[in-house]
């Protein structure tokens, strides 16, 4: 029998928790205190303690935290052996990640350990007679389902990044830290990570609130020159549509749509893109979306809140221009 | 080396795909297409078999007419294709789709790989890679940019999975799942002798029995995700503001706008 217990699977990186994981303990907060349950938060890493310290703040009552070498870099198999013995023990009623690489990785598997169905990329979370009710988009942001997890326990649901509101921390909160070991010895685990080749000095596309994006119209490599001075200003990160990568103008890492990632900025400036359904996949959430284009029919302006027709080599330069004058950066 | 790359078909990304007011979806006439991520591991397995010999298999759930989804691959270059599929599979979830897959990879008892695409443009889920790895209880390696090294004889594999904030270097023990991006290759285009090879070829069907499982455990019956509502996009609110001027008075005008927003 299952508890009425919320779950957030905490994800961190070099000892940093992600941002989209505090939006999941929020929703987390929020369906606990309808529920009349409590919140709780897996850590797992190594020194990680702040992280489950941190977790309280931002609304855990509880957190499990593990806390070994054997789970310092991200491997799915120890991480989902501990969360699935976790959850197998304490029968909580909901599970939820974010739907990041590491959350659809350890939830995917999870999943299956406990025979229970995965609701990912929701956008909504609501309780309808004590079952979550998920929305989420589908057909590439095309329609929107709702879906349930009727008769299995635990539900479990990954989480869009920027979907939900990041919840404000409370510092002076309380709640119980409770640690608990790994649930596999390095010699039981079937991976080793080697390296990481970090983007070392650039925002990530997955969790930028400004997002700068080129397409064909951008022409070339240098191009994009423009576009990362825009960003710069800006603190935004750099994407493109397919077509710039495919050109070979742009590493994969920047794709944005359907074969790229899909993201959901407060603002997405697109430069010198058309819109095609494909690119619109990955963007449509965006919360305003810009469009400069030479082309006024082209189907990006269908999408966008502010259009400007014209040559974005003109007018992205005078856009950093004036963004450099008025958030004070000359 | 025995190679599986599971692909199933969606709906053409440019296909118009709506929902009637009973919640059922249709994309008109627009036709199925091999879901765009898989084209990379269909290229992927046929790589490895192509640089280490062996096989490559494709297979896919789904009614007969998905068997085009196989063709295309074998006239790609796999050498094998099997179609899953009794009325038993049909409603499937992404766990009990992963039951009928990691059922078929076990029948056939001797995969060092198993591949798919990063994720499914229709349900767009990305976790059917990681059901299917713990179902079989194989390393699971999701967003593989690169496969650096697989050695058959030491049984291991080192790649790089794009992750958020860069490349992860993974070494495991074959065999393994392996999901891919975009940047992991660039596709073939189905050949003439591939084609015609793939127009002769007899596709066998294997039901939830040929897999040994039990009806209760696949499609809506093993399923733990239901989709009670399915509904249309809300529209985007309003229409297009166009900011005219010379470039300068544009910018000015859009920065006022975007400050006044709020979003920076």
């Amino acid at each position: 029998m299952s508890t009425n217990a919320v779950w957030v699977w905490v994800e961190q990186f070099r000892g940093r928790a992600a941002i989209p994981s505090w939006e999941a303990l929020g929703q987390a907060r929020r369906l606990a205190d309808q529920l009349g349950a409590q919140a709780v938060a897996c850590v797992f890493g190594h020194n990680v303690e702040s992280i489950a310290q941190e977790s309280i703040a931002y609304g855990a009552d509880k957190v499990f935290l593990a806390d070994d070498a054997t789970l310092a870099e991200f491997r799915v198999e120890p991480y989902a052996a501990l969360l699935t013995r976790l959850a197998q023990e304490h029968q909580p009623g909901i599970i939820l990640a974010a739907a990041t690489t590491r959350g659809r990785d350890t939830l995917g598997a999870v999943s299956a350990d406990l025979e229970t169905g995965l609701m990912a990329d929701a956008i909504g979370l609501d309780l309808e007679n004590g079952t979550l009710v998920v929305t989420r988009p589908v057909y590439a942001g095309k329609l929107i389902a709702k879906v349930i997890c009727p008769e299995r326990r635990p539900q479990m649901a990954t989480l869009r990044p920027r979907a939900f509101p990041r919840p404000q921390a409370d510092p002076a909160r309380t709640g119980e830290i409770v640690t608990v070991p790994p649930a596999l010895s390095e010699d039981q685990i079937a991976s080793k990570v080697v390296d990481f080749l970090a983007e070392e000095g650039k925002v990530s596309l997955a969790d930028a609130s400004i997002i700068v994006s080129g397409g064909r119209g951008v022409g070339g490599p240098e191009g994009f020159k423009p576009l990362f001075e825009l960003a710069e200003v800006l603190g935004a990160a750099v994407g493109a549509s397919r077509a710039a990568v495919d050109a070979g103008w742009i590493p994969y890492a920047h794709q944005v749509g359907q074969t790229g990632r899909t993201v959901s900025p407060d603002l997405y400036i697109a430069c010198g893109i058309s819109g095609a359904i494909q690119h619109q996949a990955g963007m449509r959430t965006a919360k305003v979306i810009v469009a400069i284009n030479k082309d006024p029919e082209a189907p990006i302006f269908k999408l966008a809140r502010y259009g400007i027709v014209g040559d974005l080599f003109k007018v992205v330069p005078a856009l950093t221009q004036e963004f450099k004058r008025r958030l004070g950066k000359t | 080396m025995h190679v599986v790359v599971c692909t199933k078909l969606t709906p053409d990304t440019t296909a118009k795909v709506t929902v009637d007011e009973r919640g059922v979806v249709s994309w008109g006439d627009a036709k199925l297409v091999v879901n765009p991520w898989d084209e990379y591991a269909i290229e992927e397995a046929i790589r490895l078999k192509e640089a280490h010999g062996g096989t490559a298999t494709v297979i896919c759930m789904g009614p007969e007419e998905y068997k085009e989804a196989l063709k295309e691959s074998v006239a790609r270059g796999c050498d094998d294709a099997v179609l899953l599929w009794d009325e038993h599979m049909a409603g499937a979830d992404t766990l009990a789709t992963a039951t009928v897959l990691a059922g078929a990879v076990q029948k056939m008892g001797d995969v060092d790989v198993v591949l798919f695409g990063k994720q499914a443009i229709d349900g767009d889920t990305g976790q059917t890679a990681a059901h299917v790895a713990r179902r079989l209880g194989w390393p699971q390696l999701t967003y593989v940019c690169k496969i650096r090294q697989i050695d058959p004889a030491t049984r291991t594999i080192v790649v790089e999975r794009l992750l958020e904030e860069g490349r992860q270097v993974v070494q495991a023990r074959l065999p393994a799942v392996i999901s891919v991006v975009k940047d992991i290759n660039e596709p073939r285009y189905p050949s003439f002798l591939g084609i015609r090879k793939a127009a002769k070829l007899a596709i066998p069907v294997w039901t939830t029995a040929d897999l040994g499982l039990s009806s209760p455990r696949v499609g809506a019956a093993g399923s733990g995700v239901r989709w009670p509502q399915v509904l249309p996009l809300p529209p985007r609110g309003g229409q297009c503001e166009f900011i005219e001027g010379t470039p300068e008075e544009q910018a000015r005008l859009l920065v006022d706008k975007l400050l006044a927003e709020k979003v920076i």
